[in-house]
């Protein structure tokens, strides 16, 4: 239990999943604009991160007795795309509130890298399946965190008058690069 | 053959600056930014990714009038993820350092942005050979990008350039600019003179026009959390 504490707060903090791994940049840079649709794709993303780990190691586990695991970029990819889908239909029909909270950020999830990023480094890492779980527990929570955290920031450049050249992408990406300053504090934590 | 050769340099030329992947459309900025702390392994990544590219553009291209409409993302995704594999093995065997810094990112190719938006922009809609000179000038544009990011992170952040080392710089490099938060702050100087140079207007945001996703998302415009707020903000 330790064990799977340590992964997510890893996950969460020391190696946060966008600010210092860069996954799921084009996400981060494209919703954060607005707290309320941060909490939406993080809350999407959690959800998707942990359902597809779930769908994804198995089927790891499948290709391996075949010897085939070469396919892994494949599979994984497929098993995603049509969680993602699934997932969507699903809600809708069952759900409808939810569906409205996060429907909209579903279909991006599937360009999204993190999801796949963290499918397979679940299986780089030689992770257990409840430690995968953790694992794509904490990096969806760390995904949320930094757009939470950044959508505040973002709608404090939105007040401030900046040299036109920098107006846009290029002070959204300054301040990334200074929130992910702060997030190197966390580094070394359980070395 | 004089008469069109015209357009194909055009579409062959187009990717290197004008509609440049990373720096003007703004896509595929996760390999962008996590791989370009060294100059070797930047050109490496944008190799790679240009060889997916240019396969998956002629694949697509040629099997566009047999991919139903209504499946042609997944078979899309296949297709990319087909030649990310190949190139990973073929990295694996013959350039395993290259192979092992890349990592993740490797795989990765296979969601790059650039890559999907492409087929779904172009290959899937053009003829053969156009598709490939765009999947390659699209390739060398962010290949260039990539260039640009990793020399100024190698240089200013570990002294070197291609693992040379540099007079007076290397004997106290600035670590920060090869970590994380580095790789924001460069990349955001970088657009910043793109722009500066090109002189273009400046509120230049993400919306539904360069959102990767847009084709997968279907959905209005103003129900779009990224371009609703962008408009709004207007």
């Amino acid at each position: 239990m330790k064990e799977l504490i340590i992964i997510i707060i890893t996950a969460v903090f020391v190696n946060n999943v966008v600010l210092s791994q860069f996954m799921g940049i084009c996400a981060f840079l494209g919703v954060s604009k607005q707290l309320k649709s941060s909490l939406g794709m993080g809350g999407a993303v959690i959800f998707v991160m942990v359902c597809a780990t779930a769908c994804t190691y198995p089927v790891y586990r499948l290709l391996e007795r075949y010897e085939i695991t070469y396919l892994r970029t494949v599979a994984f990819i497929l098993v995603i795309a049509m969680f993602v889908q699934l997932i969507e239909i699903v809600m809708k029909k069952t759900m409808p509130p939810l569906y409205n909270a996060l429907g909209v950020y579903l279909p991006l999830i599937t360009t999204n890298c993190a999801v796949l990023g963290v499918t397979v480094a679940n299986i780089d890492e030689g992770y257990s399946f409840a430690q995968s779980i953790a694992n794509a527990f904490g990096t969806g929570v760390a995904f949320s965190l930094a757009l939470v955290l950044f959508s505040g920031v973002r709608a404090r450049i939105a007040e401030s008058d900046i040299p036109a050249t920098f107006k846009g992408v290029p002070a959204t990406l300054i301040a990334a690069a200074i929130v992910s300053l702060s997030f190197m504090g966390f580094a070394g934590m359980f070395a | 053959m004089k008469d069109n050769s015209t357009p194909l340099k055009n579409e062959f030329l187009k990717g290197l600056l004008k509609e440049n992947p990373v720096l003007v459309m703004l896509l595929g900025m996760c390999p962008t930014l996590a791989v370009t702390t060294m100059a070797s392994n930047a050109i490496g990544m944008g190799l790679a990714t240009t060889f997916v590219l240019v396969c998956s553009n002629l694949v697509i291209s040629l099997l566009k009038g047999v991919i139903p409409k209504a499946v042609r993302l997944p078979c899309f995704i296949v297709i990319i993820a087909g030649f990310v594999t190949l190139i990973s093995f073929v990295l694996e065997r013959y350039i395993p350092s290259l192979y092992e810094s890349l990592g993740v990112f490797l795989t990765l190719i296979t969601v790059n942005c650039i890559i999907l938006g492409r087929a779904e922009a172009f290959a899937s809609k053009n003829k053969v050979l156009p598709s490939v000179l765009d999947g390659l000038g699209m390739g060398l544009g962010f290949t260039l990008a990539l260039f640009a990011m990793g020399s100024v992170r190698e240089i200013f952040g570990a002294g070197s350039w291609f693992g040379m080392k540099l007079p007076v710089i290397s004997k106290d490099p600035m670590l920060i600019f090869i970590m994380p938060a580095g790789g924001f702050f460069v990349l955001g100087c970088i657009i910043a003179l793109v722009n500066k140079i090109a002189d273009r207007r400046p509120p230049q945001e993400i919306s539904c026009e360069n959102c990767p996703s847009a084709a997968i998302c279907g959905k209005d415009k103003s129900e779009c959390g990224a371009s609703a707020e962008s408009e709004a903000a207007q």
